[in-house]
């Protein structure tokens, strides 16, 4: 079991190395990045202040060096100082990461309590008008462009009927969150509608809910001991993946929205070509996604027997 | 009807509805089944018996539906229960071993829960309480160190182990009737025998009588005191077990049985091929109003196309659904 | 059958799309970037401009006309990337196996974790704006799911008969890779490519909407997003109908693959 999580744990420190090289030789080899981004802006920079930061940045050392360094300060914590601001990114980041939190689990919550349901109606409900309805819902959740929608919502929820903000994050109050969230969470919902309908249907028809009934089970107890587990299970790497990249989707929701959180931190440095900053957001994103994700395989190691002892 | 009759099934009807069209799987099918005794329904698959053990255990499933007759459990119609009665009636006094035992039993939960369940449902039991008759059940499917095997999962057993779970919960509240819908047919052969042996030993103790579904002729013949032999949704022939192989009167049963390779043969009348029943099961799209096994039968006349013989009494004892089994 | 409509909604979608996108200079009625006056800015939509106009007094309808070929043709040269990415990867580590695979594998986990808008705004930060640098970072950022299948497919299918046969004819390995599997697997693998076009064309329109995807004027859907909410209170059509394009566009595309799932590929080995 233990040995099974550390095996799970090493395998996640393996992709973040890699993560970690890939978006250190993504900003490094091509040539010319980091003093093109600074002196490419039509920006007037002293060509002495620019050695100095190229210096005072090691981009004069081989390659392998500046990656050993780069290593080094990650471990330490230290992603470098920020172009545009001059504060450490680390600082940063942290001061925007609560505000992206919440909206990511905000989000997700939306998914998996409008999602996971409606999958069940048209499961249960299998081809009639209920189960059309909860899969077209579905397939246009899939397809509606998410900032489109923030727009409509703009415009309908907080515009015309003057219901809640339109956008900001206000003192990070609730009200602020429901729309951004429920911007950010309408793919993952009916993508979660989706797969739980699926599942639904899998473990409906499966014979050991055969054997339940014939154990003289009442349906609600059926729907409660017998299927919703294994329905879930079936569920689970769904949500994962989904929250997983909640960090990456609010990319756009937060521009959008106004929302003080990552992904809005990732289009303004992109927009200033500000490579460390850059870095460090990308660098959390898949973090995240890693960690959600390896928690979610650890959960599976914890409900599903079948993984546990194999 | 007799205060020793368990189960009295009185002109079944099953049909599969699909599109507002519906198709007779199982018509006008009669049989009883007396207390302890231990009675087989046999058949190709494909003719129905399995449709009726759902029946009579209530687990009919869309689109699935009973469009006539009467089934009676120890003397009620099982048609008037209620929701709840049919419950408390399932797995506590009918119960049910499937076929396929790698499927049937919940992945997820322990087996020693899943046999508690049982306990749990129909005496009333705690959790706890649950676990340790458990155990006793499991000891009396044979199942070695029941106190720890409880605290196992499903996919950690062996077909034959979970079959053997299976018995344990569709017997752990003595049942007046276990229906067995062709219990050993996904085991490996060695322990087929086995299985029936301990299927057969516990019911005997208890006084529960047994439904055998099977295919399999040499298995009823050997267990069962009497035998329903079905083709294409109806019972053709209903005899004691001892009569029927030695001497069978419809054409389907002298074909399947003539169908049957036999130890020793070749030894007595040379090298022969293996007779075989021409033709395939008609589909259920395709029945006729006449007799079922009509278009594959060597005897059929105009009257077997045109009308379903009735169900008439041998001499001696049982009944036969053909006219001609002279 | 709603399986059945979801293909023919799919396919009437796909041919609008594209036979506006072909003939948008003979159905738009204006020049979608040089006829702009701002007498007529923020002109709600009319007789004179149906879709209304936006705050240049461009005509929105003409641009969303002009729009569906950016759409398009991004979604579709950026998908036969992805695809002949994904494929060529896919297919090689599920027939070589051995480290190729292990490396491909971890790959792609890594492909998977980094979400393709985030890693094709990290290039576009390397690369500049411009549509090259587009195709390039949309084009080489999606390819995990035609990996994935690819990979799966070539695994079920590189033990049976024909490929054994293929292998004691003497056949080489690019043969048998490219010649007697691919078009065997190709179903699933086509229901994940239209599914991946619509992709394509969303997350266009989320970098153009960011500012940092197709530089305008040019007339993207997502771009024409990008300054409306600035004039939703006034001027909300100018944010309703790039939109509707771009989902009613989507939509298509997801329905035809999951029309062309049920067609090809009834056991949905293409799940994604």
């Amino acid at each position: 079991m233990f040995l099974l999580i550390g095996r799970r744990l090493l395998q996640s420190m393996v992709t973040v190395i890699a993560a970690v090289t890939l978006i250190f030789l993504l900003f490094s080899v091509i040539p010319g990045t980091f003093v093109s981004s600074l002196a490419g802006d039509k920006r007037d920079i002293d060509p002495k202040v620019l050695e100095r930061i190229e210096t005072e940045l090691g981009l004069n050392d081989p390659l392998p060096t500046r990656f050993a360094n780069y290593i080094g300060n990650l471990v330490r914590g230290d992603l470098g100082t920020s172009f545009a601001t001059q504060r450490p990114v680390t600082a940063v980041l942290s001061a925007r990461i609560w505000a992206s939190f919440k909206l990511a689990c905000a989000a997700i919550g939306f998914a998996v309590i409008v999602g996971l349901p409606l999958g069940f109606v048209a499961a249960v409900k299998q081809g009639t008008w209920m189960d059309t309805t909860a899969m077209m819902t579905a397939v246009s959740g899939l397809s509606i462009p998410a900032f489109w929608f923030g727009l409509l919502t703009m415009y309908f929820i907080s515009l015309k009927l003057g219901w809640l903000p339109t956008f900001g994050y206000g003192n990070g109050g609730f009200r602020h969150l429901i729309l951004p969230a429920l911007t950010l969470g309408i793919a993952p919902m009916a993508l979660l509608a989706r797969t739980s309908r699926a599942a639904v249907l899998e473990t409906m028809n499966a014979d050991f809910i055969r054997t339940a009934r014939s154990k003289g089970n009442t349906e609600t107890r059926i729907v409660v001991r017998h299927m919703a587990r294994n329905a879930f299970v079936l569920v689970l790497t769904t949500i994962g993946l989904q929250f997983g990249s909640m960090l990456g989707g609010s990319v756009v929701i937060e521009n959008l929205f106004a929302w003080p959180g990552i992904g809005a931190l990732l289009t303004q440095s992109v927009s200033m070509r500000d490579i460390p900053m850059v870095q460090g957001c990308i660098l959390l994103i898949v973090l995240f996604f890693l960690v959600i994700n390896t928690l979610v395989d650890i959960a599976y190691l914890l409900i599903d027997p079948r993984i546990r002892y194999r | 009807m007799t205060a020793q009759t368990i189960l009295q099934v009185d002109k079944l009807s099953i049909a599969l509805r699909l599109k507002g069209q519906g198709f007779p799987a199982v018509s006008n099918l009669s049989f009883s089944v007396e207390r302890g005794e231990v009675f087989g329904l046999v058949g190709e698959s494909g003719c129905g018996k399995s449709l009726c053990a759902l029946t009579i255990a209530g687990l009919l499933r869309d689109p699935l539906h009973v469009t006539g007759g009467r089934i009676d459990f120890d003397g009620q119609d099982i048609n008037r229960l209620s929701n709840r009665d049919m419950r408390r009636l399932r797995g506590n006094r009918v119960a049910m071993i499937f076929q396929e035992p790698m499927t049937s039993l919940n992945p997820l939960m322990t087996i020693g829960d899943q046999i508690g369940e049982m306990f749990e449902l129909h005496e009333n039991m705690s959790r706890r309480q649950a676990r340790l008759k458990a155990v006793e059940s499991l000891e009396q499917v044979q199942v070695p160190s029941p106190e720890r095997r409880i605290r196992d999962y499903p996919h950690q057993l062996s077909g034959g182990m979970r079959q053997r779970v299976m018995i344990a919960i569709a017997l752990a509240c003595n049942p007046a009737l276990l229906i067995a819908d062709e219990p050993t047919t996904a085991l490996d052969v060695t322990i087929q025998a086995e299985i029936v042996e301990l299927i057969l030993d516990l019911c005997k103790a208890r006084g529960t009588a047994v439904l055998m579904i099977s295919h399999d002729l040499g298995l009823v013949a050997r267990i069962c005191n009497r035998v329903a032999v079905m083709y294409a949704g109806s019972i053709v022939e209903e005899r004691a077990a001892s009569e029927v192989f030695v001497d069978p009167r419809h054409p389907y049963t002298q074909g399947l049985l003539a169908s049957l390779p036999r130890l020793g043969r070749r030894l007595q009348e040379g090298r022969k091929p293996l007779m075989e029943i021409k033709g395939v099961v008609p589909a259920l799209t395709e029945r006729g109003p006449g007799c079922g096994f009509a278009p594959r039968c060597s005897k059929a006349t105009d009257i077997c196309w045109a009308d379903m013989p009735a169900a008439t009494a041998l001499s001696g004892s049982g009944k036969i659904r053909c006219y001609h089994h002279g | 059958m709603i399986f059945r409509s979801n293909l023919i909604v799919g396919l009437t979608i796909f041919a609008l799309v594209v036979l506006i996108a072909v003939f948008a200079p003979l159905i738009a009625p204006y020049d979608p970037i040089s006829h702009s006056n701002l007498l007529y800015a923020e002109e709600a939509p009319g007789a004179q401009f149906w879709f209304g106009t936006d705050e240049q007094g461009r005509d929105i309808f003409s641009r969303i006309m002009y729009g569906a070929r950016i759409s398009l043709m991004i979604g579709l040269a950026v998908q036969t990337m992805n695809t002949c990415v994904g494929v060529l990867l896919g297919l090689s580590a599920g027939y070589l196996g051995g480290w190729w695979d292990e490396f491909v594998q971890s790959l792609t986990n890594l492909m998977l974790a980094i979400p393709t808008v985030v890693f094709a705004l990290a290039l576009m930060a390397v690369l500049g704006p411009g549509i090259v640098s587009l195709l390039i970072a949309l084009g080489l950022t999606d390819w995990a799911y035609s990996c994935r299948i690819s990979r799966a497919q070539v695994l079920t299918h590189k033990s049976q008969n024909y490929v054994q046969a293929a292998r004691t004819m003497g056949y080489g390995r690019l043969h048998i890779m490219f010649r007697e599997i691919l078009p065997n697997i190709g179903g699933p693998l086509i229901v994940v490519a239209t599914m991946g076009i619509g992709s394509a064309i969303m997350a266009e329109a989320a970098l153009s909407f960011l500012g940092l995807g197709v530089v305008p004027p040019a007339p993207s859907w997502g771009g024409m997003l990008a300054r409306a909410r600035e004039q939703l209170m006034v001027a909300p059509w100018v944010a309703l109908f790039p939109g509707l394009a771009l989902f009613i566009t989507v939509l298509g595309f997801n329905m035809l693959g999951d029309g062309l799932r049920d067609l090809l590929d009834p056991h949905g080995k293409a799940k994604r």
